[in-house]
């Protein structure tokens, strides 16, 4: 075998002495294959470093490579009225929705879109507003509000549309529309600057409160952002769901409205420029609450468009105002029971102290005219509230001073701020010289003498109103407010002995009371018309009627002046105030009508058939709203 | 098996056999597929197996669209392989010089009429097939240069005249491969070269002159670099300055690898390369994706599986008694050690990325066929191995 023992020494000859290259091949053959060796072992060694030692970091980037965490839109809470029904809720919305990240061309993407869905102007900034300012893995709302036929064409077209997605979010409803706009309010997409403040606002489909109970209750209506964590690919797109933590939706907020009480007082008031308040004297809830003219609050969840924005701003009847906390009035002679209080209060007039009215006053060489030429001759309180006699009105302010008046109203809630949870509220006036002089004006006898029958610079709310009139009647500090509960809950205000006293002699606030009582129910009171016809009820009332225009001496002379004959925007407002049961008052109305000339003609009659309907109604008794034919039935009673 | 007239006894067929080999006639085809080293064949076809694994992974979980079309390219290899393992070296050298002038007609071409890939790969469409002339380009080089070599014989190297030819073999195809540009293939192609020179019995002194100009060289070199090419030379050195550019690869790819840990996160569950974070996870990428499922251990399996390739076919190399087949299955072996080492340099972070896969495991019909086409070649130096073809034209037997 020596042969082959030859042969396999020279398989792998290091050293060759019949063929010198093998050898040199087989040597630096060995070298390369040491160096390949080396090679592998290197990598296996790097590798080790990598899987290995740096093993848990990797990973923990590998977790966070493919978990996303997003947040969840929650809905927003509804709107209740005292009953449950439904004032505010939440209806599926179909969008369209496109992920920037998806698609290659995203304008392109828009483009075949609006070929098969018509993006108008408007549609098409938006898109692009949000573009500019969105991350790119936030999808945009490429149209929303979609129908089934247009779903279906989208679906249909899905290859040529990457990236877009249909997915149901949430629009707001508002069942009863225009009648309860004011107080509801409405909600809007959240603007650049809302967004900035909220990463939660940045969910498409999510609206911020702009006005009314939405604005003012928006943190509570908006509910806490719930979360999901999926795990995601390389595109974000979502392979499977980890973890999800479900949203609080906002709460459910119940309203101190009647529905169907608000709705017999909208169709009182008609087609007239009027606001309307109903409260209840005892807690100061606010039953009804209405102001005409009116607004579409659903127009507002897309955007308004210009048009529609110039018709409602230039219209004379200011559709968008709620006019009964935001729209002020010289209250007229309705203020005469709160001059009457600071007189009775000032000690310095008691309830028989008589003037003797001829008709006018004469001070420092001005003439003020009572509203009857010929005069009430001598009025004690009781009948100047009775005949609502200006003459005394004139003289009790002229005693007393302007700062005890302001006192009183202001203790009676007339000129001040109120605790109602809607935004954008004004205030009203009531003056002094102090914030006469504050204006670097001189404050004129004069001045007080019109402030006693509630004209020159006295400015009070259909609100402040109809509160005056329910701490008359109950001599309780109440604060109107319009949340009665929240998701259930109770609100401890509507307890009557939440409200404190406001210490105001029980005999004065029934010397009040008389008054009014004889304006609507003894002979020659002035508001005849506001008597009620239930059995065993009666109110109490107080007209008003406050002039807009002064009334020229010429014009008052020729003794034919009739305020019902000058051109609408100068007639003078009708006010009403009133309580009743006048035995054991409960529910309190403030009406003013604009413009609306006397508040004995128009503005008794409708706060009669008000008061009536509430009371028939009685909100504040039942827990469940009375059938509608039932009250059909007491309306045949008439 | 068949009596023969020479000798009846079971020493003298054996003898009578070696002879036959070592004179080349051309003897049985069974006799000669008797003679493949079918151990290596089945190493190969494990490490196809685990791309085949691999791609229905990443496919996914399902056959399609990767691990069944590149189950049917390998058999297609296979039969290639053992077709061109039949081929003796006579027939090899005669091939050589015509394919090596069709590859740099190939490379010519693909520079005017190529599609170009992702930052650099080019590649032909021929009859449907996509064809990477590079590809191609390095074994028909291996060929052309161990041709050369084995008829130039050792002795007269001594002259540097003898190595200028062989120096412009490979010098033309790498400034081709960089003009496409592509700076991996052009690095590999020369790196081969080198080798073969080195193999092919270069004296000390010849390399040691080569070699002192190569740092002013490589300066020349990266002034004239593609900025994308320097962009991935600088990627590479800061990867985390750019983490969802240039530098996404190369962070994806270590996170995939980082997460597998000792035993990998199970097969058909590594959550980077299922989750597509793992770019070109069938192609390139592929060892990612073995790594993040099977881990460490499964990872350096694989590496000890190549490892065996290479160290196989360089003994098959060493063992060749024919100068020609020695240097031809060196020249395969480094040309498959070089695209293992780059790929995995790059799926790691060691290296800049470049379009180098995996072979074997990655995905792709043009590199596979070159592969398959690389180990015919080097299965054929093993069968001729007692083979004594060229002796008479070297200086072997002075």
């Amino acid at each position: 075998m020596k042969w082959r023992k030859r042969e396999n020494r020279r398989l792998m000859p290091i050293r060759d002495q019949k063929d010198p290259a093998r050898g040199v091949f087989t040597r630096r053959a060995l070298l390369f294959m040491a160096v390949q060796a080396g090679a592998m072992g290197e990598l296996a060694r790097r590798l080790y470093k990598l899987q290995i030692n740096d093993g848990d970091h990797y990973a923990r980037m590998a977790a966070n490579n493919r978990v996303s965490k997003r947040l969840l839109a929650p809905p927003r809470g509804r709107i209740v009225d005292r009953y449950g029904i439904a004032l505010a809720s939440n209806k599926e919305n179909w969008r369209a929705l496109l992920m920037p990240e998806e698609t290659t061309d995203v304008s392109a993407t828009i483009e075949r879109f609006s070929a098969i869905i018509p993006l108008d102007e408007r549609d098409r900034s938006r898109i692009g507003r949000e573009m500019r300012h969105q991350r790119r893995f936030v999808p945009v709302m490429l149209r929303d509000f979609l129908s089934w036929d247009e779903m279906a064409r989208i679906e249909l077209n899905a290859p040529s549309l990457p990236g877009v997605l249909i997915d149901v979010g949430t629009r707001r409803v508002y069942p009863e529309g225009e009648m309860l706009a004011h107080i509801i309010g409405y909600v809007a997409p959240p603007n650049e600057g809302d967004v900035a403040g909220s990463a939660l606002l940045a969910l498409p489909g999510m609206r911020v409160g702009r006005a009314g109970i939405e604005q003012s209750q928006d943190e509570r209506l908006r509910g806490n952002a719930g979360s999901v964590e999926m795990e995601v690919n390389a595109v974000g797109r979502m392979m499977s769901e980890i973890n999800r933590v479900e949203g609080m939706p906002g709460e459910e907020i119940s309203l101190t409205i009647d529905r169907g009480l608000q709705q017999k007082v909208l169709n009182h008031i008609g087609d007239q420029t009027a606001s309307a308040v109903v409260l209840d004297c005892h807690n100061g809830e606010v039953l009804a609450m209405v102001s005409t003219p009116s607004f579409d609050p659903a127009l507002f969840d897309s955007g308004v468009s210009h048009a529609q924005w110039i018709e409602w701003t230039d219209n004379v009847h200011t559709p968008l105002i709620n006019k009964a906390v935001a729209g002020v009035y010289p209250p007229g002679s309705t203020f005469k029971p709160a001059v009457a209080m600071a007189a009775l209060q000032s000690g310095l007039v008691s309830p028989t102290n008589r003037v003797f009215c001829p008709g006018h006053l004469d001070v420092g060489g001005t003439r003020f005219h009572c509203w009857s030429r010929w005069g009430h001759g001598s009025v004690d309180l009781h009948g100047a509230l009775k005949y609502s006699c200006d003459v005394y009105f004139y003289e009790v302010a002229r005693r007393i001073g302007m700062d005890r008046i302001a006192q009183a109203a202001h203790q009676m809630g007339l000129g001040v701020k109120l605790d109602i949870e809607l935004p954008h509220t004004r205030d009203g006036l009531i003056p002094t010289p102090a914030w006469r002089q504050a204006h670097h004006h001189h404050w004129n006898g004069g001045d007080t003498i019109v402030s006693g029958i509630g004209q020159g610079f006295i400015q009070v709310t259909p609100l402040q109103l109809a509160t005056y009139s329910a701490r008359i009647a109950t001599g309780r500090a109440v604060e109107p407010h319009l949340v009665r509960a929240i998701n259930g809950e109770l609100d401890p205000r509507a307890q009557a002995e939440h409200w404190p006293e406001l210490g105001m002699p029980q005999n004065y606030l029934q010397a009040l009371r008389d008054g009014m009582f004889a304006v609507v129910n003894e002979p020659h009171g002035t508001a005849p018309k506001a008597q009620l016809d239930l059995p065993g009820m009666t109110m109490a009332g107080k007209t008003g009627s406050a002039q807009v225009r002064h009334v020229s001496r010429a014009l008052r002379e020729t003794g034919h002046f009739n305020s019902a004959d000058l051109p609408w925007e100068y007639r003078p407002h009708a006010l009403f105030i009133c309580f009743a049961p006048y035995d054991a008052p409960r529910y309190a109305v403030s009406v003013v009508i604009e413009h609306g000339n006397t508040g004995a003609d128009a503005a008794a009659p409708l706060a009669r058939d008000i008061m009536r309907d509430t009371l028939l109604r009685d909100p504040v008794n039942h827990t469940t709203p009375p059938p509608e034919n039932v009250a059909d039935a007491s309306d045949t009673l008439e | 098996m068949r009596a023969t007239p020479l000798s009846s006894t079971l020493h003298g067929r054996v003898r009578f056999h070696k002879r036959l080999l070592r004179a080349e006639p051309s003897f049985r085809l069974l006799a000669k597929l008797w003679r493949i080293s079918w151990l290596y064949v089945l190493l190969i076809c494990a490490l196809a197996g685990v791309g085949y694994v691999t791609l229905y992974s990443a496919g996914g979980g399902t056959p399609y669209p990767f691990a069944a079309p590149q189950a049917i390219r390998f058999a297609v290899g296979l039969v290639i392989m053992i077709t061109v393992a039949m081929l003796p070296p006579r027939i090899l050298v005669l091939a050589a010089g015509p394919l090596y002038g069709l590859s740099l007609i190939l490379l010519l071409a693909v520079l005017h009429a190529g599609h170009v890939g992702k930052g650099a790969e080019r590649w032909l469409i021929i009859g449907g097939m996509q064809i990477q002339p590079s590809e191609f380009a390095k074994i028909a080089l291996v060929l052309a240069l161990a041709a050369w070599f084995s008829r130039v014989g050792y002795a007269r190297m001594g002259n540097p005249l003898w190595l200028i030819p062989p120096a412009a073999m490979v010098l033309v195809p790498v400034a081709l491969v960089l003009k496409e540009p592509n700076l991996g293939t052009a690095v590999i192609i020369g790196g081969i070269g080198a080798a073969l020179f080195f193999a092919a019995g270069m004296r000390l002194w010849q390399i040691v002159l080569l070699l002192l100009p190569v740092p002013s060289l490589i300066k020349f070199a990266y002034a004239h670099l593609h900025d994308y090419q320097r962009a991935r030379i600088t990627t590479f050195l800061h990867p985390e300055d750019d983490p969802l550019g240039a530098g996404y690869n190369i962070i994806q790819s270590k996170i995939a690898l980082g997460s597998g840990g000792m035993w990998g996160q199970g097969y058909l569950h590594g959550s980077q390369g299922q989750l597509n974070f793992l770019p070109e996870k069938q192609t390139d990428f592929i060892f990612t994706m073995i790594a993040e499922e099977w881990g460490f251990a499964g990872a350096v399996t694989i590496l000890g599986l190549l490892l065996l390739v290479i160290m196989g076919g360089m003994a098959m190399a060493i063992r060749c008694r024919n100068r020609f087949g020695r240097l031809l299955a060196l020249g395969i072996s480094m040309n498959f050690f070089f695209y293992c080492l780059v790929n995995l340099s790059m799926v790691m972070g060691a290296i800049p990325v470049g379009g180098v896969p995996l072979p074997l495991i990655s995905y792709g019909g043009s590199a596979m066929l070159n592969v398959m086409l690389g180990f015919g070649l080097l299965l054929s130096t093993w069968v001729h191995r007692d083979s004594r073809y060229g002796e008479s034209l070297t200086d072997a037997q002075s």
